[in-house]
């Protein structure tokens, strides 16, 4: 700055600008606090709380089941996973069985779930890039998943389907039907995706070898999910710290290949997403050969008291690693529920990554990080 | 209607006034209202038709409920948009930040003054058309700028500057490729260039020389980054910049810079059209004027329209590129191919009849055998697309 400034005689500043909180690209209430010159960012420090609704408190004043419900809210983009993740916790607090059709049950509302969101992220991701039709045939894709949604469990974005125990109702076999339908329908999608905005010249351009987290900063700075995938390292709970069916189900774990610029870049992250959509769909296959006839929820009671303890449950959300804590006092309250989400540890790198970029690769930055406000507030 | 003028002053209307004066009045009054009643519903229905075109491609409905199909949507939003307030920043600058739209807006519509819509249908077939017409549009820069300094709001300024020097860059690709056929045409004039073209696709500048057909895309290219359409649209970049230029615009004024947007996209389907696909000409079918006059504006508009869907698709397929990629498309490849195009249609020009017309033959074949492609493609997209192709245009 000072250097450019004695050199040629201009006077040259920084500039301050606020990205967010009301920004067409944050997804939601999200406010970085930019330094830029000119186009250049020199910093991006993001402001996070503009939507944080207490989750975590609330779950101290509620049952465990009637906490079920808001748990739904922590990430309405995937609402399954928070509720599998807490209901887990409070299993292994109150050792209660879940039932085997449940189990099934589970794992094929939360495929179908993270397809929706990833539906949604790689569409809102175009958009950031620019491409509009691709965000809105994303989008339509999602509304057949939302109204499969709605005949599994009755409600369309957060579903409070997956209770203590299993889940709330069972997939009836017109339902199986109507999701196998979808499924030879949505694989075919993902091509003409690819075809249309993967695959592009300008989109490839845009997000080669911008933002590259390499694998040390990965792991460093706690990236989880598809973030930590797209830098080359091969995690995903579902096959490393296994729970509910999924070590019974065959499916890859896509890890990023630096498939067009190097390993870790935006592109790298966007495409783990792609691959992933593939290979929940090749789960949902494999769940619905194989779910077996019973309850679709075991007996749990009314008043669920579990014993003293505490517990930390891990699912793979399509943001990441998801994990509730919960602590029992052996109440029909939960002494203590912590809440531990992926965007919000995904935020923090921003800023390392946001020097010496654009302002248009921040927007691109903050799309393949996925980041999603109300995960990161609760 | 000079007659009607010459009575008037005989009568004693305009007593005191010189009759240039008067004269020069009359022709500016009577532009702005053939203008305006004929660009007006242009852009307005311009971008009802985006709006259509672009929600069917992306399997939505679009604008249906004002007037048959949504026609008449652009009338109901422009109603809306003069009654809403007229908000002016109280730290943005009083008088710059009001007068930016109609800067834009005139930029645009001096444009119509050189467009051939007939062999007699043009406002003033000026000797420098083509060079009145690109320093005009040119205006429009001046426009952008200023909104974008006069908002007071660091979106708006990010904004203007990146339309500055896309605008001022691309002018350069955009001339050059201008040159080429000016230089086979030997004039500058509108109409000289549509007249020494024909009305046979091989009589078309386009298809010259194999450095025109190059040229054509160049300057397509060109004009829709001169135009701030995708996927060059970064001055407005809606996902970066907000809004960009127009972040602190509201109501009529905000609408102004939509309408030039619009009404652009016209003005290069028009002006493509003029240099490089034979403007208005038809095949001598009939010697009446009027039938003439109307064929000869219905093939002009028709033409020019083509490529306002061309841009529409555009739009509706590609992403945006970032501000430093497109400035480096601008001077690392447009320039050098423009030049290259220019000099290689100067050799051309050297060349004796009959061997100019092999080489316009293998160049009509080429793009003959480019369209060709182009369909199979767009055809193996239908065949292999999941979602039914839906052909009713009308919901």
């Amino acid at each position: 700055m000072t250097d450019y400034a004695a050199d040629t005689g201009f006077y040259a500043e920084e500039m301050t600008i606020n990205v967010g909180p009301q920004h067409p690209s944050t997804h939601g209430v999200l406010r970085f606090v930019v330094k830029t010159d000119g186009e250049m960012i020199n910093e991006a420090i993001p402001d996070v709380g503009y939507l944080h609704r207490s989750i975590e408190k609330i779950g101290e004043k509620v049952t465990y089941h009637g906490y079920v419900p808001y748990t739904d809210r922590a990430d309405y983009l995937a609402a399954m996973f928070a509720n599998q993740a807490f209901c887990m916790a409070a299993e292994k607090l109150g050792n209660t069985e879940v039932s085997r059709r449940g189990e099934f049950c589970r794992v094929i509302a939360c495929e179908l779930n993270r397809l929706a969101s990833h539906l949604i992220s790689v569409g809102t991701f175009g958009q950031d890039i620019g491409a509009m039709t691709p965000f809105v045939h994303a989008l339509r894709e999602r509304e057949s998943i939302n109204n499969l949604m709605e005949e599994i469990c009755g409600a369309r974005l957060t579903y409070n389907y997956i209770r203590i125990g299993g889940v709330g109702y069972d997939i009836v076999p017109s339902t199986m039907t109507k999701i196998a339908e979808f499924l030879d329908h949505f694989e075919p999608i993902v091509e003409e995706f690819n075809r249309l905005l993967s695959g592009n010249k300008i989109f490839i351009e845009r997000l080669a070898n911008v933002a590259v987290v390499s694998k040390e900063d990965a792991l460093s700075y706690n990236l989880v999910g598809p973030n930590l995938r797209g830098s080359g390292i091969k995690w995903d709970i579902r096959r490393d710290i296994p729970y509910s069916v999924y070590p019974e189900l065959d499916f890859e774990v896509p890890v990023g290949t630096a498939e067009v610029g190097s390993l870790g870049d935006s592109f790298d992250r966007f495409w783990v997403r792609i691959r992933e959509m593939q290979e929940s769909v090749k789960i949902l296959r494999q769940a619905m050969t194989m779910i077996p006839k019973g309850p679709a929820i075991s007996k749990v009671p009314r008043k669920f008291r579990p014993p003293v303890g505490e517990y930390y449950a891990r699912v793979e959300a399509p943001r990441g690693d998801m994990g509730f804590y919960v602590v029992s006092d052996g109440s029909e309250y939960p002494y203590r529920v912590r809440i531990r989400t992926g965007s919000y540890t995904a935020m923090s790198i921003i800023d390392k990554l946001s020097k010496g970029i654009m302002v248009a690769d921040l927007i691109a930055l903050i799309g393949s990080l996925d980041v999603d406000a109300p995960e990161i507030d609760r | 209607m000079q007659a009607l003028l010459d009575q008037m002053i005989q009568e004693g209307a305009f007593a005191g006034v010189p009759k240039e004066v008067v004269y020069t009045i009359a022709m500016v009054l009577t532009a702005v209202v053939v203008l305006s009643a004929f660009v007006a519903p242009l852009a307005g229905v311009t971008s009802w038709l985006e709006r259509r075109v672009w929600a069917r491609m992306q399997s939505r409905v679009g604008p249906n409920r004002v007037g048959p199909q949504g026609i008449l949507q652009w009338l109901a939003d422009g109603i809306k948009n003069i009654m809403k307030e007229d908000i002016i920043p109280t730290a943005a600058d009083q008088k710059l930040f009001p007068l930016a739209p109609y800067v834009v807006f005139m930029g645009f519509l001096c444009a119509f003054v050189v467009i051939p819509f007939g062999e007699s249908l043009i406002v003033a077939d000026l000797n420098i058309g083509i060079l009145y017409l690109l320093s005009v549009t040119s205006l429009v820069v001046v426009g952008i700028l200023m909104a974008g300094w006069a908002s007071n709001n660091k979106w708006s300024l990010l904004g203007g500057m990146r339309s500055a020097a896309q605008i001022v860059s691309y002018e350069i690709p955009a001339g050059l490729s201008v040159l080429t056929v000016v230089f086979l045409a030997g004039t500058l004039s509108m109409q000289g260039i549509i007249k020494a073209q024909g009305w046979r696709p091989w009589d078309w500048f386009m298809f010259h020389n194999p450095f025109t057909f190059c040229a054509f895309f160049l300057f397509f290219t060109a004009a829709l980054a001169e135009g701030n359409r995708t996927p060059f649209d970064i001055p407005e970049a809606e996902s970066e910049l907000v809004a960009g230029y127009v972040t602190e615009y509201s109501g009529m004024r905000f609408l102004f810079f939509f309408f030039a947007e619009w009404g652009n996209l016209y003005v290069i389907g028009a002006v493509v059209t003029t240099l490089f696909m034979g403007g208005w000409q038809v095949p001598p079918v009939t010697d009446n004027p009027v039938l003439l006059g109307i064929l000869q504006f219905l093939t002009f508009f028709l033409k020019a329209y083509f490529w306002v869907f061309v841009a529409m698709w555009i739009r509706a397929t590609l992403p945006r590129v970032r501000v430093d990629q497109l400035m480096g498309l601008c001077w690392k490849y447009m320039v050098p191919l423009s030049f290259i195009c220019l000099l290689g249609t100067i050799g051309f020009m050297f060349m004796d009849t009959n061997s100019r017309r092999i080489f316009g033959a293998i160049t009509l074949g080429f793009a003959i055998a480019t369209i060709i492609n182009f369909f199979r493609r767009v055809g193996f997209q239908f065949r292999s697309a999941k979602p039914e192709a839906y052909w009713k245009p009308h919901i």
